[in-house]
């Protein structure tokens, strides 16, 4: 009888995991290991497979292409991380007070975020065109002419960087605002019995108190710069001048323009290294949160 | 002065509301004027704000041009499969992970959630050339595959079966019942709220993938909204009235899933952004 239970069981356990377990070892373990293989050779998909060991790297990390793409992605950072920032502070903020409208309010900001890249991107495009885009015209109605946007190697990515904005802020708005609402009313009220002003009690409670949430979104933020593909590949295809040039849209034309599946998979090996400093750092830095907030 | 400071301060706090309110706003209102406008009326300068003579053309060249209505229903059918095998798959092994032991199973359990660390990036090209070797290239079946194995949501669904009084399951393997059947009469119906909001985002997940279906899927009337909107963006670069049209028919169904499931959605893009 036991041991009828103990079988019944394990073949109950192989049941319930067996899809799971299909997905995770066809679609997840193999292909880990099948890219690391690759990555070490110089297959084309059509002829013979010759290996090379760390050569595509070596090719790779001594290319200027590389370092320009690195740069190029650094940029984006530069400009997007700072301004989510501000953006999404605010409209955390904003949503946070109680004013007429602040439901549809929420509703109008998360749109952006159910919205598709390819819609977003593609409305981006045309938002940014430098003669027929209402924001070049909005500019000239203040005096200012608008640059020549993704036409022009130094405006494409901030151009990128402004879709990204739009399309990223009602997430993290959202995330922010739950930090926002989980903050005790009472150091507010003491604050105020102090004399304490709106501007110096944002400095001195606000921002300590969801510091954590700030360098969880900047984490978040910089994991996700390093995969930026959608925006990039409708909006601009890398150009002008390889200027908007960035890691997973090299991957995507090595591997499936040139067929270089070798010299692809080493670049996607790079990127996984950076995004997984990354999410080591979050995690590390999780825990101590985790603790800040219990 | 403690008037004038609090007037000021008022002022500031609607003008940043009213800046926010026209960088959100401004994008969908010009996506709505483009796509009713003819095709001359996207060059004209001054630029047009609203269409001068609306009109829904371009909303029905779009399904002439461009096999149109078929990639809304191939979204849909690989949006709705997908989520299902997704779903089903995630909460039958949330199931074992959240209530019945067995040796190893933390450590298998650790697997899965280590995956999430894995880049899609990283596996998109293995796994197109593992579907190459199956002959499964270009096919719904090839683009469905991977989505037998969803961490998050097995990591989510877990938490709450975990959560789940254990003497529920008790009493109903006293009457004899099977696991089988305890999952789906006891554990589902008990997990509602979570299961709709994985089901809500993997299908929102799915209905706006792009990169995986675009490699995929190379035969025109097997191709996806999102990849039909940019391969439309490629040969009607300049038809912006066609293209918002598009891009406006593809976020519709998202608007619909979002105002019946507003909390799931943002609850779960919380979660699964701290996971």
């Amino acid at each position: 009888m036991v041991t009828l239970n103990k079988r019944r069981k394990a073949l109950d356990i192989m049941f319930f995991l067996l899809p799971s377990l299909f997905g995770l070892i066809v679609f997840q373990m193999l292909p880990f290991g099948y890219s690391f293989f690759l990555s070490l050779t110089d297959w084309d998909v059509l002829s013979k497979m010759n290996f090379l060991g760390l050569d595509n790297y070596i090719e790779i990390l001594k290319s200027s292409e590389f370092w320009k793409v690195l740069g190029n992605t650094f940029y984006f950072i530069i400009l997007y991380i700072p301004l989510i920032l501000i953006v999404s502070l605010g409209l955390a903020s904003l949503l946070n007070v109680k004013v007429p409208g602040r439901k549809i309010f929420r509703v109008v900001f998360y749109i952006p975020v159910l919205t598709s890249w390819v819609a977003a991107a593609l409305l981006w495009r045309w938002l940014l065109s430098p003669y027929y885009g209402p924001i070049n015209e909005i500019l000239q109605f203040f005096g200012l002419n608008g640059p020549s946007w993704l036409y022009d190697k130094h405006w494409a990515m901030p151009g990128i960087v402004f879709a990204s904005l739009w399309k990223d802020m009602g997430y993290f708005g959202l995330i922010f605002l739950s930090a926002l609402q989980s903050i005790d009313k009472t150091y507010y009220e003491a604050a105020k019995i102090d004399g304490a002003s709106g501007i110096k009690n944002f400095f001195n409670i606000t921002l300590p108190l969801i510091s954590p949430t700030m360098f969880f979104v900047i984490i978040i933020s910089i994991i996700n710069s390093f995969q930026l593909f959608p925006q990039v590949m409708i909006m601009t295809q890398g150009g002008p001048y390889g200027s908007t040039q960035v890691m997973v849209e090299r991957i995507y034309t090595y591997a499936f323009d040139y067929y270089k599946m070798g010299y692809a998979t080493a670049f996607s090996w790079i990127l996984f290294v950076f995004i997984f400093v990354a999410t080591i750092i979050q995690l590390k830095l999780q825990k101590k949160w985790v603790h800040y907030e219990g | 002065m403690r008037g004038r400071k609090v007037v000021f301060r008022r002022v500031v706090f609607y003008v940043v509301v009213a800046v926010l309110a026209v960088f959100a706003l401004l994008p969908f209102f010009w996506m709505l004027s483009t796509s009713l406008k003819e095709t001359k009326a996207l060059t004209t300068i001054p630029i047009q704000w609203l269409p001068e003579k609306p009109s829904f053309q371009s909303y029905l060249d779009l399904f002439k041009i461009f096999p149109f209505a078929r990639s809304i229903f191939n979204s849909l059918f690989i949006s709705v499969v997908g989520t299902f095998i997704s779903v089903l798959s995630a909460s039958m092994a949330a199931f074992v992970f959240g209530k019945i032991d067995f040796r190893g199973r933390e450590i298998l359990f650790g697997f899965f959630l280590a995956t999430m660390m894995i880049p899609g990036n990283l596996l998109m090209i293995p796994n197109y050339l593992i579907l190459r070797e199956l002959n499964l290239l270009d096919s719904y079946t090839g683009v469905l595959l991977p989505s037998f194995f969803n961490a998050f949501g097995t990591f989510l669904l877990r938490q709450n079966i975990k959560s789940l009084p254990d003497s529920y399951l008790e009493a109903a393997f006293m009457d004899g019942a099977s696991r089988i059947k305890v999952f789906f009469k006891v554990i589902l119906p008990l997990i509602k709220p979570a299961l709709t909001t994985v089901t809500v985002l993997t299908f929102m997940g799915n209905w706006n993938a792009y990169l995986w279906p675009l490699i995929v899927l190379t035969s025109k009337e097997k191709k996806t909204l999102t990849v039909g909107l940019s391969l439309l963006n490629g040969q009607h670069a300049s038809d912006y009235n066609m293209l918002m049209a598009g891009a406006i028919i593809s976020i519709i169904p998202m608007i619909v899933v979002y105002a019946f499931s507003q909390k799931h959605i943002e609850v779960g893009f919380n979660v699964g952004g701290l996971k």
